[in-house]
């Protein structure tokens, strides 16, 4: 890793990483040095993990987002834990192998890999799921992500259209390739897995996340985004931890605001919008990673539906049920008046209105009149 | 008498209906009671259970090659326990074609004296039992005629019968159908031929029937008798032809039971009735003296003066208002428990030895000491058989016996069954879902001794459940459940240390191997390193 090499590809490769894949090598060897010393002193040597159970989670305002509390729990050693524990070190070994060849596994992948263990293999994927999230909410403390770990999830991210150039690199040569998200025509950018190593040049102004695959089809093909001087993500249901990731590290760079247009209905109030901004209760250890706290609620708003006289749908029972949770429960929507207000008006209307509803004013609608309308006054929008 | 009952109640229904229809055109087929009256007419006991059968094990193919079979084979082990003979019991099924069969049972009991054998085998409710109260397989003198019966019912062919009584006797050779109008024998052939066997008696009978291997097989029938029957020897021949031996596994024949008088506690008002007129007593005081247990000078006394009956009354002059005050007294009156000498347990060692048949790696076995239930003394006795070759998988096999006879059928009618399933199997370290038999590799035997076994039904296949049977029930199978939840925890603990062994034998070269791949140990150090965490987790074991 020290030895200079004049290829300029190979040092660009590098530059970017190096930093964060000394980190996470240190860390790991950190880890397996404390449980090395443990054994040589006679003690039953352990691994601090946070605990992640919802009672460990908290809101936090000032960050704006849910946090991990500090509970840890200490996984020792004993002769029950023993294969655990086996498992996890193999698991870390493997997560530096990755970071010294520049490689990734999926978690699938890291299970088959685990059939060269012998005795330590895990017999499910779901085992080495379970002890995998360990080792992410272990390093989760150094600020270490599980893409950082090497390890990636199978999901896919979202697609990108807009004025936006994103910076990557040829996965074989490390050469620096820019990616100019204006020219894919009538088709998008992907999202790729990890999103780290990512550089961006943009003007736009803002982001805007979209939740259907059809409203942002209309937008890209309407080049919207040209009109608007915006970057348009579909985000297709919950946002992936790549799009989330994507999203924020895209935002911070390039110091703009991130729009989320959404269907309004409990759904896309309370799952989608809010794993987008505040990250979810059971991935607490990598929401500060994965989630976007400054993004902003465009629409469409219990409100627009009156104003806009949106065809609607009567809320289901789910749709009750998840709204009322939401008021009682939660500590995003408790924090903020505003949505306790819009969220009161929905269950009082007793109706949901999809983004697409739009469409009774004409196809182009949304484009000609409702965003430029919203857009005009973004401090209006829900927080 | 049902069924003829019910057809009357058809014949007549739709005659009445016509009748208030048509009052004027009066219907040929009304009937007077003259015309009833050259109707009714006395019913033959054996044409009543001809059709019947159901009510004798006989209601379906399977069940009746199973019923046949049981019914010969409780004769010869009765026959040879009362003659004070080690069972040797051969039983051999030949199948004929798809769905006949003819089954032999031969044993090398007492034999049966030459005048007698046509009425044991050719009438029904004739034998030697009924009349008596002891603990005995059969009860009234039906089974093997009515299988003889339901066998030339279905084959046309009759029962063959060789018995022989001793070794200077003559073996006699019968052929005999039933006359089944008249409840009489009919019998076809009556020789003498040479048997090489010094004593004993042969049934053969062909009839229609299913053969099925597993659960209510004639297979598991066997099977059953010989783990209940520990001091018989048992050859059986099934119908594919596969020859077992069930081995005697003691020598010990079992006590005779003697034979009771019935107790007042027990009696019905009918059967009350009938004793009172048979009796040959003089007075009722000497008859309630003479013709029930426990039933002392003073007790007689104390009844008559409660059901305010003069004790020196004769007991056949009794109204039947009398007797039924006399009925109603009785419960008021404290009577000793009736007396337990005329149970025969098969008690607890043999139980453990019969239960070897099955293969098991753990045994055990209680025998409770006798109860009453409504002045029938019983005795409940139940034996755990698990692991070995046991099947793991799947729910425990229950073993009912009723008198050393297996119960095959109407499993969750019967006592046995219900007081299983009363008890909580998890606290003994099997696991039971709920409504459902507890899981695992086990055997549970029950067995109920009585003098008179209250069935559910003539066929005898479930007991009825008395609060003092189930109770007793329990009793013996939670004593044996908390021997068997020793054994497993004990067997637990043990597998549980081998696997805690293993475990650290497995996975701490693996953790030794990964904590130098990161960092960077030489072999030395991490051989050291595995040493090490290895006295750590030896010690920690122990602790």
């Amino acid at each position: 890793m020290s030895k200079k090499t004049n290829k300029r590809k190979s040092s660009a490769r590098r530059n970017g990483r190096n930093g964060i894949d000394r980190l996470t090598i240190e860390k790991i060897k950190e880890a397996a040095a404390g449980i090395h010393q443990s054994i040589l002193r006679g003690r039953k040597p352990g691994m601090k993990f946070p605990v992640r159970a919802l009672s460990n989670v908290h809101y936090s305002p000032s960050k704006g987002f849910f946090e991990l509390g500090r509970r840890k729990k200490e996984r020792t050693l004993t002769v029950t834990t023993i294969k655990t524990f086996a498992q996890t070190l193999k698991l870390m070994e493997l997560s530096k192998e990755l970071v010294e060849t520049d490689d990734f596994a999926t978690k699938r992948d890291a299970y088959y890999q685990s059939k060269n263990w012998g005795e330590a293999r895990f017999d499910e994927q779901s085992e080495s799921d379970a002890v995998m999230d360990d080792i992410e909410a272990l390093f989760s403390l150094y600020g270490i992500s599980r893409e950082q770990l090497r390890f990636y999830p199978e999901e896919h991210g979202g697609a990108v259209a807009g004025e936006l150039i994103v910076i990557d690199r040829d996965p074989e040569t490390g050469e620096r390739i820019e990616i100019d998200c204006t020219r894919f025509g009538t088709g998008s950018y992907s999202i790729p897995h990890s999103v780290e190593h990512l550089e961006f040049k943009t003007k736009a102004k803002f982001i805007l996340a979209i939740e259907t695959g059809g409203m942002y089809q209309r937008l890209q093909n309407q080049k919207f985004w040209k009109k608007a001087n915006c970057i348009l993500v579909e985000m297709g249901g919950v946002p992936t931890r790549a799009t989330r990731r994507f999203v924020r590290r895209l935002s911070e760079s390039a110091r703009i605001p991130v729009y989320a247009f959404v269907d309004c209905d409990p759904y896309g109030i309370s799952n989608i919008y809010r794993t987008l901004k505040v990250g979810s209760g059971n991935a607490a250890h990598i929401n500060k990673f994965f989630c976007v706290p400054h993004a902003r609620f465009l629409g469409v708003t219990p409100q627009d539906i009156i104003d806009y006289d949106l065809p609607t749908h009567p809320l289901k029972e789910v749709d009750i049920k998840r709204a009322k949770d939401a008021l009682k429960n939660d500590p995003f929507f408790q924090q903020h008046k505003e949505w306790v207000k819009a969220l009161k008006q929905l269950l009082k209307m007793g109706v949901r209105a999809e983004q697409q509803a739009l469409a009774k004013w004409g196809l182009n609608y949304v484009i000609e009149e409702y965003l430029p309308a919203k857009l005009k006054n973004p401090k209006k929008f829900l927080p | 008498m049902p069924a003829p009952l019910g057809e009357q109640l058809a014949e007549v229904a739709p005659s009445a209906t016509s009748a208030r229809r048509g009052r004027k055109k009066a219907s040929p087929r009304l009937e007077t009671a003259q015309s009833l009256a050259r109707k009714q007419r006395e019913i033959s006991v054996s044409e009543f259970f001809l059709k019947n059968r159901h009510l004798l094990g006989f209601d379906n193919p399977q069940k009746a090659l199973l019923t046949a079979v049981k019914e010969a084979v409780d004769n010869s082990l009765d026959a040879c326990e009362q003659a004070g003979i080690l069972p040797d019991l051969g039983i051999e099924i030949e199948q004929l074609s798809e769905e006949r069969f003819r089954i032999a049972v031969e044993d090398n009991g007492p034999g049966i004296v030459r005048h007698q054998i046509p009425k044991v085998f050719g009438k029904l409710l004739y034998g030697s039992k009924f009349h008596t109260l002891r603990q005995q397989r059969g009860q009234q003198g039906i089974g093997i005629s009515a299988a003889g019966m339901y066998g030339q019912l279905t084959t046309g062919k009759p029962v063959v019968i060789t018995s022989r009584t001793g070794p200077t006797r003559e073996a006699h050779h019968f052929r005999i159908v039933i006359d089944t109008t008249r409840n009489r024998p009919k019998v076809l052939e009556d020789s003498t031929i040479a048997w090489d066997k010094p004593h004993g008696t042969r049934v053969e009978l062909e009839l229609e029937g299913v053969y099925r291997k597993g659960a209510r097989s004639v297979d598991q029938y066997v099977a059953q008798t010989a783990i209940a029957n520990p001091h018989a020897r048992i050859f059986y021949r099934s119908p594919k032809g596969e020859e077992i031996i069930y081995e005697r596994v003691t020598d010990q024949l079992p006590p005779r039971p003697l034979e009771i008088k019935p107790h007042p506690y027990g009696v019905e008002l009918g059967a009350l009735m009938q004793m009172l007129r048979q009796t040959s007593s003089r007075t009722l005081k000497a008859a309630l003296q003479s013709d029930f247990s426990r039933v002392s000078s003073r007790v007689a006394e104390e009844i008559c003066t409660r059901a305010g009956i003069d004790p020196g009354r004769s007991p056949a002059r009794l109204t039947p208002q009398e007797i039924e005050r006399l009925f109603r007294a009785i419960p008021q009156v404290k009577i000793m428990a009736p007396p337990t000498n005329c149970l025969s347990p098969i008690g607890e060692e043999q139980i453990l030895a019969g239960l070897q048949h099955v293969g098991a790696e753990f045994y055990t076995s209680v025998t409770r000491p006798p109860a009453v239930y409504r002045g029938n003394p019983f005795q409940i006795e139940a034996g755990i058989a698990y692991g070995g070759d046991l099947p793991v998988d799947g729910l425990v096999e229950l073993m009912r016996f009723a008198n050393r006879v297996p119960l095959l059928y109407q499993q969750s009618a019967c006592a046995i069954f219900k007081a299983v399933m009363s008890v909580d199997w998890r606290n003994y370290g099997l696991s039971q879902a709920k409504g459902a038999l507890p899981n695992g590799p086990c055997v549970i035997f029950v067995h109920m001794a009585s003098a008179w076994v209250p069935f559910t039904s003539e066929s005898k296949e479930a007991i009825a459940s008395y609060p003092e049977i189930l109770k007793e029930i329990r009793l013996a199978l939670q004593e044996c459940g908390r021997r068997l939840g020793a054994h497993i925890r004990r067997g637990r603990r043990l597998a549980e240390e081998r696997k805690r062994r293993s475990y650290i034998e497995q996975y701490l070269p693996i953790i030794g191997e990964s904590l130098q791949n990161l960092l960077g140990l030489s072999d030395r150090q991490r051989r050291q390193t595995v040493t090490s965490l290895q006295t750590i987790l030896e010690r920690s074991r122990r602790r």
